[in-house]
C-alpha cells in the first residue's frame, strides 16, 4: 500500500532515540530483506523486520507504535549474523521496546501470569521475559 | 513527628556533652555529640508519634537515611542505635509502601514455585546490590534474593534471619520488589515445612496435654494476688553461671 | 585445577537433570570444577540497549566472584547463562568507558576488566579436553541412536561469543559423534525455539517449536539433544500442549547433552534424573539397551 510521507510526518525524535539506545544507524539498511527471510517469528508479525527498518528510516513513529514486531522478536540474533550491512537488528528491536518500557509501562504484567503457568515455567523464562517486556 | 517547644522529658536532663550540628529534614540543630539519632531528634524538640518503637534496635520502626557532607554515599541506620555525627543530614523513613500478597499459609506446601507465584517480581532483580548496601542490619539482601531465584528457601531464610522488616531494601529496589516480605514468607515456609520438627518439643507438648503440670497451674490459679506476687518474687532462678548439672530445689516438674 | 562452575538458577530446580548429569560426567572425566560459593542470577538475557549498564551488573558480579576465588576460567552448562556471562565479559574486556562506569558503580566490589575466561562445557570438551580423549572414556557408545543436535541461538549468536560458525556449526555434531551416536543435521537445528516469547506470545513460541520438531521428525531424528532449560521447556515439556493445537505432533524425547554424556560414560541413570524429562526419554534409552541399571 503506498504511503504518503511529508516532512511533517517524519518523527526525528524517535529516530534519534532509537539510534541512541541501539547504537545502530537505521540508514545503513539497504532493504534486502534477509532479516525478514531469516526471522523464525515472522508469521506472527504485522510488520516485517525489513519493513520496520524502512519505517524507522522515515521516522514513521505512529506506524512503528502499531507494529508488534519488537514484541514478537525473540532476540535470537539470526538477522544480525546474516545482515550484509552489519546492522544489529536485535538492538534496534530492543530500542523500540525500551522507548515504551521507559515510560513506566509494562508490555506484560507479571501479576497476570496464571499460577499453573508459574508452577510450570523454568525460572529463566520469567527472568528473560520480564527483562524484555516489563519496565 | 511533630515539634514541641517543651522538648522531650527523656532528654530534658542536664546535658553537658559537646554540641555538634546535625540537619534534620534540612533544618540545622545543635545536639549533644553522644546522643543517638532518635534522642537527638527529641532533643531538637520533635516528639515521636510514629517512626519509633522498641528503642532497642529490633522493631525496625525507626529506619533513618542520612548523608555526610562531601560524600555521595547513602548511609542508613536505626535512629535508636546510631550515634549522631557532625554535619550529618538525615530523615527518617518509618514506612515505605511495599506490596504484601495474601496467602492461606496452611494451604502452602513449601515449594519454591509457591513463592514464585506469590511474588513473580522476584525475577526482575538485576543484582544491583542497592538492597544490601542500604540494609541497616547488614543482611546480605541480594544473596537471599539470589537464593530464592534458584529455589533455595532454606538459604534465603537463614541469610535473612536478622531482617527487622524496616523496608529500606524495598525503597531502593531497581526491580520494585518488596524483598523483606518475600524473605518473611521464606522464613515462615522454612520454619513450618522445611525444618525438622523438634522431637523433645513434641514429647513436652504431649506431657503438658497429659496433665503433667496441671497440679502446679491449679495451685497458681487458686492464689490471691498478693500471694501470687510474693511467689513470683521469691521464685528460684537458674544462676547465670549454672552448669549443666544444675537442678532447681523444687524437682516436682523435672 | 582452577575452574569455577556457574550453575544458573534453573539448574537448581526444573533443570536439575542438566546439573546432576553434568557434575557426575565431569567427575568421571576428571574435570575438576568448584561451584561458586556465592553467585546471583546472571539475568538470562544480555541487555541490547547501548545506554543500559544496570543489566550488565549481574553477570559482571558473578565474574568478579570467579576472580575473587582465584580462578581463571568459569564453566557454564546453561547456554543462556553462557551467552550472558560471555557477552558481559567481552564488554568488560573491550569497552574501556563502560568498564569504568560499571566498576565505579559497583564500588563495593573489586575492579574487573574481563580477566576471567567464560566457557561452556561443550567448547571446553572440544578445546581443552579433546574429542579423542572423550572417545576413549565412552563405555556405552550410543550406537544406533539417531540424534539431532539442537544448537538453538545462544551458543552461536552473536559472533563475538559464538562457539562455532553461526551458519554451519559442527561442535555439537562432533560431541554427539564422539559419544557414538548417529548424528543428523537438520536445517532448524540452529533456529530459535521462541525463547522468552513463551511469556509474551505463547502461541507464537509454540508454533516455532512445533516447526522445529516437525523438521527433526522429517529428518528421521529419534531424539533431540540440547543445552538450554528454556529450549527444553519449549521443545520438550510443551509437546503435550502442541498436541492440543496442531495435527500430527511427533513424540520426540529431548535430552540435555550432559544426560547423553553420562549415559555414554556408563554412569548410573540416577544421576540423569530422567523423571524431569518427557516420559519417552528413559523409554528410548531402555529400548536401545544403553542403561546400565534401570531405576525403579
Amino acid at each position: 500500500m503506498p504511503q504518503k510521507i511529508t516532512s511533517k510526518s517524519i518523527d526525528d525524535n524517535l529516530k534519534r532515540r532509537a539510534r541512541e539506545i541501539s547504537g545502530q544507524i537505521a540508514q545503513k539498511c539497504f532493504q534486502c530483506g534477509t532479516c525478514t527471510g531469516s526471522c523464525p517469528m515472522i508469521e506472527h508479525m504485522n510488520v516485517t523486520p525489513r519493513g520496520l527498518m524502512a519505517l524507522l528510516q522515515w521516522g514513521q513513529a505512529d506506524k512503528i507504535a502499531e507494529a508488534n514486531t519488537p514484541w514478537i522478536c525473540a532476540s535470537c540474533h539470526v538477522c544480525q549474523v546474516r545482515c550484509p550491512r552489519g546492522v544489529e537488528l536485535p538492538k534496534v528491536m530492543e530500542a523500540l521496546r525500551q522507548v515504551k518500557l521507559r515510560t513506566n509501562v509494562n508490555q506484560i504484567e507479571p501479576a497476570n501470569l496464571q499460577p499453573e503457568e508459574i508452577i510450570d515455567l523454568p525460572q529463566i523464562a520469567m527472568v528473560s521475559g520480564f527483562r524484555k517486556m516489563t519496565s | 513527628m511533630s515539634t514541641t517547644n517543651e522538648g522531650s522529658g527523656a532528654v530534658a536532663a542536664k546535658v553537658e556533652a559537646k554540641l555538634i550540628p546535625i540537619h534534620v529534614m534540612g533544618k540545622r540543630y545543635e545536639v549533644p555529640e553522644s546522643l543517638t539519632i532518635m534522642k537527638a531528634i527529641e532533643y531538637a524538640g520533635y516528639k515521636y508519634i510514629r517512626g519509633c518503637g522498641c528503642r532497642g534496635g529490633v522493631c525496625g520502626a525507626c529506619s533513618t537515611v542520612y548523608r555526610k557532607p562531601g560524600d555521595y554515599k547513602i548511609y542508613t541506620g536505626l535512629a535508636c542505635q546510631t550515634v549522631v555525627e557532625p554535619e550529618m543530614y538525615l530523615t527518617q523513613l518509618p514506612f515505605y509502601p511495599a506490596l504484601r500478597t495474601t496467602y492461606e499459609f496452611s494451604e502452602l506446601e513449601g515449594k519454591p514455585e509457591e513463592i514464585f507465584e506469590l511474588y513473580p517480581e522476584l525475577f526482575r532483580c538485576v543484582a544491583c546490590n542497592a538492597c544490601t548496601k542500604v540494609c541497616p542490619m547488614d543482611v546480605e539482601v541480594l544473596d537471599y534474593i539470589s537464593a530464592l531465584k534458584r529455589g533455595d528457601i532454606k538459604a534465603a531464610a537463614e541469610i535473612s534471619f536478622d531482617c527487622i522488616q524496616c523496608g529500606l531494601c524495598a525503597s531502593r529496589c531497581f526491580a520494585e520488589m518488596p524483598q523483606y516480605h518475600i524473605a518473611q514468607l521464606a522464613r515462615r515456609i522454612n520454619g513450618a515445612y522445611l525444618t525438622p520438627r523438634a522431637e523433645h518439643l513434641k514429647t513436652m507438648v504431649a506431657n503438658i496435654e497429659a496433665g503433667r503440670f496441671a497440679e502446679g497451674l491449679n495451685e497458681l490459679k487458686a492464689m490471691d494476688t498478693d500471694t501470687l506476687k510474693k511467689t513470683y518474687q521469691e521464685r528460684e532462678l537458674e544462676p547465670a553461671t549454672a552448669g549443666d548439672d544444675w537442678t532447681p530445689k523444687d524437682t516436682r516438674y523435672l | 585445577m582452577s575452574i569455577s562452575y556457574y550453575p544458573g538458577c534453573t539448574l537448581k530446580t526444573k533443570a536439575k537433570n542438566l546439573e546432576t548429569s553434568a557434575l557426575a560426567a565431569m567427575a568421571e572425566l576428571g574435570i575438576e570444577v568448584e561451584e561458586l560459593p556465592r553467585w546471583n542470577c546472571c539475568g538470562a538475557v544480555y541487555s541490547l540497549a547501548d545506554d543500559d549498564l544496570i543489566h550488565i551488573i549481574a553477570p559482571v558480579r558473578d565474574l568478579i566472584r570467579v576472580k575473587e576465588r582465584g580462578h581463571d576460567t568459569v564453566i557454564t552448562l546453561c547456554s543462556m547463562c553462557y551467552n550472558t556471562l560471555a557477552r558481559a565479559n567481552d564488554l568488560m574486556k573491550h569497552d574501556e568507558e563502560k568498564r569504568k562506569t560499571i566498576n565505579m558503580f559497583m564500588d563495593e566490589e573489586p575492579d574487573y576488566a574481563g580477566e576471567v575466561r567464560v566457557v561452556h562445557l561443550l567448547d571446553y570438551l572440544r578445546d581443552d579436553y579433546g574429542w579423542d580423549k572423550l572417545k576413549e572414556k565412552v563405555k556405552v557408545p550410543l550406537a544406533g541412536l539417531t540424534v539431532g543436535p539442537y544448537y538453538g541461538c545462544t551458543l552461536l549468536r552473536p559472533r563475538e561469543v559464538a562457539l562455532d560458525r553461526p551458519d554451519k556449526p559442527t561442535l555439537f555434531n562432533e560431541f554427539m559423534a564422539a559419544l557414538g551416536a548417529t548424528v543428523v543435521d537438520f536445517p532448524m537445528g540452529t533456529e530459535c525455539c521462541g525463547s522468552y516469547q513463551v511469556l509474551g506470545n505463547p502461541d507464537a513460541a509454540l508454533k516455532v517449536s512445533y516447526d522445529i520438531l516437525n523438521d527433526a521428525n522429517q529428518h528421521n531424528i529419534e531424539a533431540l539433544a540440547l543445552t538450554c532449560p528454556l529450549c527444553d521447556y519449549n521443545l520438550g515439556r510443551r509437546q503435550n500442549l502442541m498436541r492440543d493445537k496442531f495435527e500430527g505432533v511427533p513424540e520426540i524425547p529431548v535430552y540435555y547433552f550432559t544426560q547423553l554424556l553420562a549415559v555414554a560414560l556408563g554412569l548410573s541413570p540416577e544421576v540423569c534424573h530422567f523423571e524431569l524429562n518427557r516420559e519417552s526419554a528413559i523409554g528410548l534409552l531402555k529400548d536401545k539397551n544403553f542403561l546400565k541399571e534401570v531405576p525403579a
